[in-house]
Order: structure tokens, then C-alpha cells, then sequence
């Protein structure tokens, strides 16, 4: 679904200098497939999403979503950002509502599928509460049900637990997971965290510090549905050991 | 609980104030100041009452200038603080001018502005909106600049366009900000209105002081003085209650 081919992008900043975020990604993603990108901080992994979705164009290489080349935002996307990013003048249900708004489609008859998004999630009574009278991980839902609302193929996620605490970060990902088996989608999904990259995803896409590059593609050969037990098997434990090796050699590496 | 909020918000201001009231009395009176010096409250009460129809006409006028600047204020303010977000180059152009315009000293510009538009209340109102736009500017600019990028990514992943962006998420976003430019505005324009009114009137209550002072009726420019605090505690409390029903997600928790 979707396909990059050799892709760098190169920014200049403000004092003039150019940056390479990534080099020479090639990277290609099936139809309902879960993919983590997992690295240290600055490498590229989030420039990567803001690619796919049009929202800055590649320096060099293709990107293909669907077999059309990206040059532009396209609406078959859904967002998922580290803060939620939600507005806190509008209840829970029109912060929900606003992806179809923006969109262009009225609001009025995506209601009933809001209130069923919020209810998968468990956030079934707080339509009329304002975002700031929700904790953080209860906020992160609303924005994954924003996300979710217009039905889009493909999610694209961006740290999405990176700010909650640890025990409402291991929660949130196997609701993900639950929401994921019952709608599927190809996610591209960004983390620090190796074990969280391993959990959720079908492939993980481990990559190298400033310019990002993708250092190797792992299977994850663990079984669906998978719940907190499959953090015990053998399986993820060795491929967790390989990422961390991956991750570590390479910043002894370049010390 | 509760009780112990009622005396703790309202009685001890209010005896504070009445406190404050009584030493001022008997200290006119102990130690026999002159009334052009220092009148006793219960003077400027009654010189106040004595003036209270007459006090109709200059009040209105000097209300009238007030909000007239206020909304001059507003109405050139947010448009100007749009432009300066949206683009660069205005930003570069406007900025100097704007920050030019608030460093000239208004109490020196209000004699130039006199002679330039003549007496009455246009030129009064020009000086209160020259007082009072700065900091609805400032504040409407940080507010619609103050918008999560994450949020016009967001937008323009869903294609809308610049104009719905702004409408549905940098608009409201900037309300908090420019409420609070608002109510620097609106307590600005009262004193813009007062230092028009000194340098050259016949009407409002800023007139009434200058010319109280200059027949020694202190008791009188202290009645107006009073006045005019009240008037602009009350148009500030106006905007805090607009503020409060255009912007009801800022009202504290458990508010509702």
C-alpha cells in the first residue's frame, strides 16, 4: 500500500544550514499491516510520517501510497500526534467530530459513529465533558477516535503514548490492538519504546541517528490477537535483544 | 465552609474600606486640614450628590469616547494582528509602525491631535483607541500564532482550507489571548479618554477635574475621580463577563 523508494529529505534551517533527517529509506508496506519505525531521538522517524502524508515533499525518491505518487495531502489518512492536540473549546464528541469537519462532510451524520468510536474506548459518557476535565490518556483516546471517525485506510501515528505514564501507556497499546483486530488499517506507528514496538507491530523498522536510515526490517513472528502474555514468550524477548543490540552498536559506534 | 468564604472575600475588603473611610474622616477633622487640601469623605459625598444630574451629562460623554476608542481599538487591532501572523512581510512592515506608534508618549500626541481635528469627541476617541490598540494587537497576534502545529498539519491532512483552519481552530485558539489584550484595552481607553479631555474640553468628567482643580473645589475633582473608577471597573467587569460567555471552557473546574 504503501511504497518509498530511496527517499531523503534534506531541510535547511533557519540559519541556513541543511540538514539531513533521512537517507535513502526504501520501505514498503502491505495492505493492513502494523509497522513500528523504532530509533533514537532525531532520526528522522516522524519527518518519515509527514512524508507519507504529503505534507512535505521528499528531496529525492518516490513515494507511493495506492499506487499514486504522494505530492500532496491526501484525505485517506488519520493523524495521531504525541499530544492530542485537542481544542479545548469543544466537547469530547465535537473534538471527535472535527476530522469529519474538516473534511468537508457533515458532522450532523457521523454522530451515532462518534458516540459508538467512544464508546469502543471506553469513553462512553464523557461526550459533553471539555478535554482539560480528562486525564492524558483518556485525551490521547479522544484524538485516536478524531483519527479513526472518517473511516481513512491509513493511520499514521506519531509517539502516540510517548507522554503518558508507563502503566496507562501499556494499556493504551493493547486497545490499539483490540480496536485494530476489530477495524483494520495499515498503521505506521513511531516509538521510543522497544518493547511497544514489538508488541503492536507485524513488522518493526529499526533505524539509525541523524541522517535516519533503516539499519534492519524485523518479522515479529508472535501470534494475533496478542495480550500482555505475549510479552513472556521467547520469541519477543530475543527480538527485542536483537533491536537493542541494533540500536546500541551502533551509537558505540559512532562515539 | 462556605461562611468562612463570605468573610474571607467580602467582609474583610469591606471593612478594610470603611476602616480606610473613618480614619480618613476623623483625621480631616483632628487635625483640621483644609478642605482644598485634603476634603473629608463625607464632603466629597455630598458635593458628589449635589452634582448628580449635572454629572449625568459628563459621564456619558467621557463613557461615550471610552468606548468608542475601545472599539476602534478592536475593530483596527484583530484585523492588523491577522495580517501580521499570516504574513512576513507586513509583519516586518507593521511591526516598526506599530511599536512606533505605542513608544510616542499620547499624552504628546493629544495636543498635536487637537489642533489637527479640532474640539469635540473624534479626537478624544482617537487618543483612547491610540492608548488602547497596542495590547489588543500584541495579544491577538501571540494568540492566533499560539496554535499547536500539530493542529495545521492536522487541517491541512484533511485538506481544508486556510480560511476554515482559521475560522475553526486559530480564531478560537486566540479568544483566551485576546480577552486578556481586551481588558488592558478597555481600562486603557478610560485613561485615553481622561488625557484627551485635559488638554483641551468643555465636557466629561476629565474636564470636570482639570477645571475643579484650577477653582480649588477639591471635593469635586475627588467625586469625579470616584466616578470615573467606577466607570472603568465596570467596563472592565463587562468584558470579563463577555469573555466569560464567548470563552465558557476557561471558567475553573467545577465552575459548571
Amino acid at each position: 500500500m504503501i511504497r518509498l523508494d530511496g527517499v531523503e529529505k534534506t531541510y535547511r534551517t533557519r540559519r541556513g544550514d541543511l540538514v539531513r533527517a533521512v537517507e535513502d529509506v526504501t520501505l514498503h508496506v502491505e495492505e493492513n499491516e502494523f509497522v513500528t519505525l523504532v530509533g533514537p531521538s532525531g532520526c528522522g522517524k516522524s519527518t518519515l510520517l509527514r512524508l507519507v502524508a504529503g505534507l512535505t515533499p521528499a528531496t529525492r525518491g518516490a513515494i507511493r501510497v495506492r499506487d499514486t505518487a504522494v505530492s500532496e495531502p491526501f484525505t485517506d489518512v488519520g493523524f495521531v500526534f504525541q499530544q492530542p492536540v485537542l481544542l479545548p473549546w469543544r466537547s469530547v464528541l465535537d473534538n471527535v467530530l472535527f476530522s469529519v469537519e474538516m473534511l468537508g462532510l457533515e458532522p450532523r451524520q457521523y454522530r451515532k459513529q462518534a458516540g459508538d468510536l467512544l464508546e469502543l474506548t471506553g469513553l462512553g459518557g464523557f461526550e459533553t465533558k471539555y478535554p482539560r476535565e480528562l486525564s492524558g490518556g483518556m485525551q490521547q483516546r479522544v484524538a485516536i477516535c478524531r483519527a479513526l471517525l472518517p473511516d481513512p485506510s491509513l493511520l499514521l501515528m506519531d509517539e502516540p503514548f510517548g507522554a503518558l505514564d508507563a502503566m496507562t501507556r501499556e494499556e493504551m497499546s493493547l486497545e490499539l490492538l483490540r480496536v485494530w483486530e476489530e477495524r483494520r488499517k495499515t498503521i505506521l506507528f513511531v516509538t521510543h519504546s522497544i518493547p511497544e514496538a514489538i508488541l503492536l507491530a507485524d513488522r518493526v523498522v529499526v533505524m539509525t541517528a541523524r541522517p535516519g536510515r533503516i539499519a534492519r526490517i524485523l518479522e515479529v513472528g508472535l501470534p494475533r490477537p496478542r495480550t500482555i502474555e505475549s510479552e513472556f514468550d521467547p520469541r519477543f524477548k530475543a527480538a527485542s535483544d536483537e533491536v537493542r543490540s541494533l540500536i546500541f552498536a551502533r551509537r558505540a559506534a559512532a562515539r | 465552609m462556605i461562611r468562612r468564604r463570605i468573610v474571607g472575600d467580602y467582609l474583610v475588603p469591606a471593612a478594610t474600606l470603611v476602616g480606610v473611610l473613618v480614619a480618613w474622616e476623623a483625621a480631616t477633622h483632628v487635625f483640621r486640614i483644609p478642605r482644598f487640601v485634603m476634603p473629608a469623605p463625607s464632603a466629597i459625598l455630598a458635593e458628589g450628590w449635589d452634582w448628580r444630574y449635572r454629572f449625568l451629562g459628563h459621564a456619558w460623554v467621557t463613557l461615550y469616547e471610552t468606548l468608542g476608542g475601545f472599539a476602534l481599538s478592536i475593530v483596527v487591532g484583530v484585523p492588523l494582528a491577522v495580517l501580521i501572523v499570516y504574513s512576513p512581510t507586513l509583519k516586518n512592515a507593521l511591526y516598526p509602525l506599530i511599536v512606533l506608534a505605542q513608544s510616542v508618549p499620547k499624552i504628546a500626541i493629544a495636543p498635536v491631535l487637537l489642533l489637527m481635528l479640532g474640539h469635540g469627541e473624534i479626537p478624544k476617541v482617537i487618543v483612547a483607541f491610540l492608548v488602547a490598540f497596542f495590547p489588543v494587537v500584541v495579544d491577538t497576534a501571540t494568540g492566533l500564532a499560539a496554535t499547536p502545529p500539530e493542529l495545521l498539519d492536522l487541517s491541512r491532512s484533511y485538506r481544508a482550507s486556510a480560511f476554515k483552519t482559521f475560522l475553526k481552530v486559530r480564531l478560537p485558539m486566540a479568544m483566551p489571548f485576546f480577552f486578556a489584550g481586551a481588558k488592558v484595552a478597555i481600562t486603557l481607553s478610560v485613561i485615553g479618554a481622561v488625557v484627551g479631555e485635559f488638554v483641551g474640553s468643555d465636557k466629561g468628567l476629565g474636564y470636570v477635574i482639570l477645571s475643579a482643580t484650577s477653582y480649588w473645589k477639591t471635593e469635586l475633582a475627588f467625586s469625579s475621580m470616584i466616578l470615573l473608577s467606577v466607570m472603568a471597573i465596570v467596563l472592565f467587569g463587562a468584558v470579563a463577563l463577555v469573555e466569560r460567555l464567548v470563552c465558557p471552557w476557561l471558567a475553573p473546574a467545577g465552575e459548571e
